[in-house]
């Protein structure tokens, strides 16, 4: 039928119907660059620790799964130790977090899963993680074992080289709030205010098992 | 200077209720900056940060253009972004300083990126860092280094 109107259609139809084809295209999520936003954004929405198979290492050396988290709050976050802007800003949030919860806190866990598994060994990060909140937890891995996990939550993440041989990590920066149940509640983006993500937090706290 | 500046180092260690009172603040031309501080580091390995406060106080647009230091042997410019949910910080080849206005390097945007660390970065130190201005020209500034908690100047980054 498309195929059909191109053939019949002068320069200005073509147009149109180009115009009209984007858009369809556009609200069917066919797109590359929004079919790639959407399925991250949706796999986001439908993380789901009970469902998830990966297994990291702890930076204390001990294995983790996701099936260990089962039962209890939890939220993770996603970067890398060599970040000097970025991760130390989300942990100093956190921290404010934890402190606002009290005692609540005790029945939340904290994980930091690295996208940079190159360098953020278990003593790197355990040695990094030392100068914060000792409720903050670093998980790393094999390079495989870590996109596996970090896939499973919809997480994107980039390599990205520098001029000088070096590199940095571009990575999906938001902290996922994850209730007992293992499903995610919700998600505290980057610049949130401890009024909105602290409450956040309670939520997810608060939901039965 | 570097020498001086060594030994001004060691009298704020001295001193340290003084040295928390005291950021250096520095002006030139139009613009006055001030609150400059970074995070101690750990080892040499990791880039450290720079944060900076800069005042323009003239009827002329100003633009930084790039950052200096000893510490360091590929400090940048460079802006935190956020793109669906996704952080990156690519490199900001200038910071736009407009008249009249006051403009931060501050935690989560702009930041100076020291890359190649050429010695690890102490709490309780300082080390200057030169910044270049379109107009202004360059500009020399003590840089506080702070706890690697540290969110802002020991000083409060606005007057
Ligand atoms: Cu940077």
């Amino acid at each position: 039928m498309r195929r059909h109107t191109l053939i019949l259609g002068g320069t200005g139809l073509f147009a149109a119907l180009g115009f009209m084809l984007t858009l369809g295209a556009w609200q069917s999520g066919d797109l590359p660059w929004q079919e790639k936003t959407t399925s991250s954004a949706a796999r986001i929405r439908a993380a789901d620790l009970g469902a998830m198979t990966w297994q990291l290492t702890s930076h204390e050396g001990a294995p983790v799964n996701p099936q260990d988290w089962l039962g209890q709050a939890n939220l993770v976050f996603f970067g890398f130790t060599w970040c000097p802007d970025v991760c130390p800003m989300t942990l100093l949030n956190i921290s404010d977090w934890l402190e606002e919860l009290g005692p609540d806190a005790d029945r939340l866990a904290v994980h930091l899963v690295t996208v940079d598994p190159e360098r953020d060994i278990p003593e790197v990060l355990a040695d990094y993680l030392s100068n914060f909140n000792p409720r903050i937890a670093g998980l790393t891995g094999t390079p495989v074992e870590v996109a596996r996990a970090v896939a499973a939550f919809g997480v994107t993440y980039r390599r990205v080289p520098r001029e000088d041989g070096d590199y940095t990590m571009d990575h999906t920066s938001g902290v996922f709030v994850f209730g007992p149940d293992g499903r995610l509640s919700r998600m505290i983006d980057l610049h949130e205010k401890p009024q909105a993500a602290v409450p956040k937090i309670r939520q997810a706290l608060n939901q039965e098992e | 200077m570097m020498k001086q500046i060594i030994a001004g180092l060691g009298l704020a260690a001295l001193l340290p209720a003084l040295a928390l009172a005291e950021c250096a603040e520095v002006s030139q031309g139009d613009l006055s900056i001030r609150a400059a501080w970074s995070r101690a580091t750990i080892g040499t390995a990791r880039p450290a940060v720079f944060y900076v406060t800069i005042q323009n106080n003239g009827s002329t647009d100003d633009r930084l253009t790039g950052i200096e230091t000893s510490v360091a042997g590929m400090p940048m410019l460079h802006e935190t972004v956020m793109t669906d949910g996704v952080a990156s910080m690519p490199h900001a080849t200038a910071i736009d300083i407009p008249a009249g206005e006051t403009v931060s390097l501050a935690p989560g945007g702009f930041h100076g990126m020291l890359m190649d660390l050429e010695e690890e970065l102490k709490e309780g130190e300082s080390f200057p860092v030169a910044l270049q201005f379109e107009k202004a020209g360059e500009v020399s500034i003590d840089t506080e280094v702070l706890p690697i908690r540290a969110r802002e100047a020991a000083c409060g980054a606005t007057p």
